[in-house]
């Protein structure tokens, strides 16, 4: 592990605040204090936290329906995001967007997406404006092993790579799109075979190891900005609770076993032995910032729960934007 | 001389291109064929050769990633054009228009800004058939977040592509194909034509006729035969469908307490409903007759020219339809 102690501490700050939002989240949705879906980020934090991590404030991403995670890693502050939640005026959306569209442009966090695949061809889109204005920014797009099936990531990796633009894909290979394996939906294992036919470098890496995951988006994120154009990133990844919410209502679609097994590699917990092992973390330390951190959403659900809803006067709003703009 | 300076329809689509390239380098287009060879229909000829392969850029046929590309584009601060060679081909980047570009200021709480301006070739009169002759614009009037244009004159190209471009919504841009080399007096000088702000394109007191696009001109046509025989028919181009400027209307049809209102797409669940119900709603006391409708029959756009001349709205076929509402009292 060549990563500075800060960067170190740094990337298990990101994936501990994932966490503690996520679980306090899915709490609530148990006792149904969120409205609507909520899929739930536990167990893919590594990824979220390893690549943003490797990125600048103003470099954009795009994320997906299962998308607090890449926010938090972002930098999103869990009062407005928590709000959003609840469909609060607070919220980040003033509680318009919800958990599926939750976004925070000052933090170049272009969107949580609905629609499976829709969110690369809008980071395509940020790429170009980021090349187009030289000012050595990238895009990440995320998205899972299920959105490379739709047209839209195969439309938007091909132009990506035939522009030559600063981006990264970075798959969460989760091994399940919504409630079915994979291997029902794709007959390859590995989405990483799919860069070579777009022309851009692929790698594999083990998804639940983030500074396998900080290492790749350094190394994917230094090409994008030296104008050497996009790269593909598979991370082999687990989420620990359902397609949506905590429990399993439907019928069951993944073995206990193999729950069990990809909960043992638990990418927060594992990390923090490493770091004690190495000496760089104390379990003294590591229980202060769980602590810290519990403490912060506990803040955050008050703050969301005692915040105004919004009136109906608001439906319109927003719909346009009154005012136009240059090009006089 | 400038006042008699003219343009086709397709030019002045391109010199409001070029100009607002001039004016603001965060414009910039991309679509299909675009750029070498200057768009299949010659929209955008010389504009790569003057602004570069950055601002004027060839993408592969990818309509999903080409809107995609505008909306990233533009949320983080450029102004893109994107072009949708036919519009017909909305259809394929329909997740991207309907669920992406249209909503995202909205779900985000307003932040978003997105000042994307998509165009794309409507309309029939060419024998392209079922897949490159439509004209889908009541889809996309549908849909809260959008804007959606159609000129039917070069003057009015100018001054609305120029609004478009300047316009901080997403907006879809029509150009009817069998118009593009329609020919009229354009001012030199940079000019807009506010959105959603409809055209009195003339005066009468008998009936008014609503119609836009390419139905406009055929409407006039209509419109100068019958005034021959002293029928005044007021002819209204909305030129911007969403937002509707339905106070024009409204006004006109109290004025004439007859109403025709005149589209080639498909009559069923067209504009023409729209228009002709908000007619009722506003001016049902002021009404003479029912508004009266004229729409392409609910079929695919037929190839032959044998079909697809009885298939499109024409003057004679508008003339027939207002001399039917005139002798309703």
């Amino acid at each position: 592990m060549d990563l500075s102690p800060p960067v170190q501490f740094d990337l298990h700050r990101r994936m501990v605040r994932i966490r503690v939002f996520e679980e306090a989240a899915g709490r609530l949705a148990e006792a149904n204090k969120l409205p609507g879906f909520l899929h739930l980020y536990v167990g893919e934090e590594a990824v979220a936290a390893g690549v943003c991590g490797a990125l600048n404030d103003d470099d954009h991403i795009t994320s997906t329906h299962r998308g607090h995670g890449h926010l938090v890693a972002k930098g999103g502050d869990f009062n407005r995001m928590m709000a959003e939640l609840m469909g609060k005026s607070t919220g980040m959306c003033k509680g318009k967007g919800g958990s599926m569209h939750i976004s925070d442009l000052s933090l170049g966090m272009l969107g949580a997406n609905g629609i499976v695949g829709a969110g690369s061809p809008i980071a395509v889109g940020a790429a170009f404006a980021n090349k187009y204005r030289g000012r050595g920014q990238v895009a990440v797009a995320f998205f899972g092993d299920g959105a490379t099936n739709i047209g839209a990531f195969h439309e938007a990796a091909n132009m990506a790579c035939a522009l030559n633009l600063p981006i990264v894909f970075a798959c969460e290979n989760n091994e399940y799109g919504e409630f079915t394996p994979r291997s029902a939906t794709m007959a390859i294992t590995d989405i990483v075979d799919r860069a070579a036919g777009y022309g851009m470098p692929g790698v594999i890496i083990d998804g639940m190891d983030v500074v396998a995951v900080h290492e790749a988006t350094l190394e994917a994120v230094a090409r994008a900005r030296a104008g050497d154009g996009p790269s593909l990133i598979e991370a082999k990844t687990y989420r620990f609770y359902n397609h949506h919410g905590i429990q399993n209502l439907g019928l069951k679609y993944r073995p206990d076993e193999e729950v069990a097994k990809w909960r043992e590699r638990d990418p927060i917990f594992t990390f923090e032995d490493r770091m004690i092992e190495n000496g760089t973390m104390t379990r003294e330390r590591v229980d202060e910032i769980w602590a810290g951190l519990r403490n912060e959403i506990e803040v955050a659900i008050k703050f969301a729960e005692e915040s105004p809803l919004p009136t109906p006067d608001q439906i319109l709003v927003d719909v346009y934007t009154s005012m136009t703009g240059a090009a006089k | 001389m400038s006042d008699v300076r003219k343009l086709t329809y397709g030019g002045a689509f391109n010199e409001a291109v070029r100009q607002a390239m001039e004016a603001d380098e965060n414009v910039f287009c991309a679509g299909e064929d675009i750029g070498a060879f200057g768009g299949v229909f010659g929209t955008f000829l010389g504009l790569q050769a003057k602004f570069g392969a950055n601002r004027v850029v060839d993408t592969p046929i990818s309509e999903q990633a080409i809107v995609g590309l505008g909306i990233g584009a533009a949320v983080t601060g450029l102004r893109p054009i994107v072009d949708l060679m036919f519009m017909d081909f909305i259809c394929v980047a329909f997740d991207q228009i309907v669920n992406q570009a249209a909503k995202l200021k909205y779900m985000f709480g307003g932040e978003a800004t997105m000042p994307l301006t998509i165009t794309t070739g409507g309309g029939g009169g060419l024998s392209a058939a079922a897949q490159h002759s439509q004209s889908l614009e009541a889809i996309l009037c549908h849909i809260p977040g959008l804007k959606v244009v159609y000129p039917s004159n070069p003057y009015d190209m100018k001054g609305l592509m120029t609004a478009c471009i300047r316009e901080n919504n997403p907006t879809v841009m029509v150009k009817h194909k069998r118009l593009l080399g329609m020919s009229a007096h354009v001012p030199e000088d940079n000019y807009e034509i506010p959105l959603g702000k409809a055209n009195i394109m003339r005066a009468g007191t008998d009936v008014t006729v609503v119609a836009y696009g390419r139905m406009a001109n055929e409407t006039l046509a209509a419109a100068e035969k019958l005034a021959t025989d002293g029928i005044e028919c007021e002819v209204i181009d909305p030129r911007t469908l969403q937002p509707l400027d339905t106070d024009s209307i409204t006004e006109s049809a109290r004025k004439t307490h007859k109403v025709l209102v005149v589209h080639e797409a498909v009559k069923f669940g067209g504009l023409g409903a729209e228009i002709a119900s908000q007619i009722h709603e506003l001016a049902f006391d002021y009404l003479d007759a029912p508004v009266a409708r004229i729409g392409a029959p609910f079929s695919p756009v037929p190839f032959s020219p044998a079909l697809e001349q009885h298939y499109l709205p024409d003057a004679a076929s508008i003339e027939a339809g207002i001399r039917n509402l005139v002798q309703r009292s």
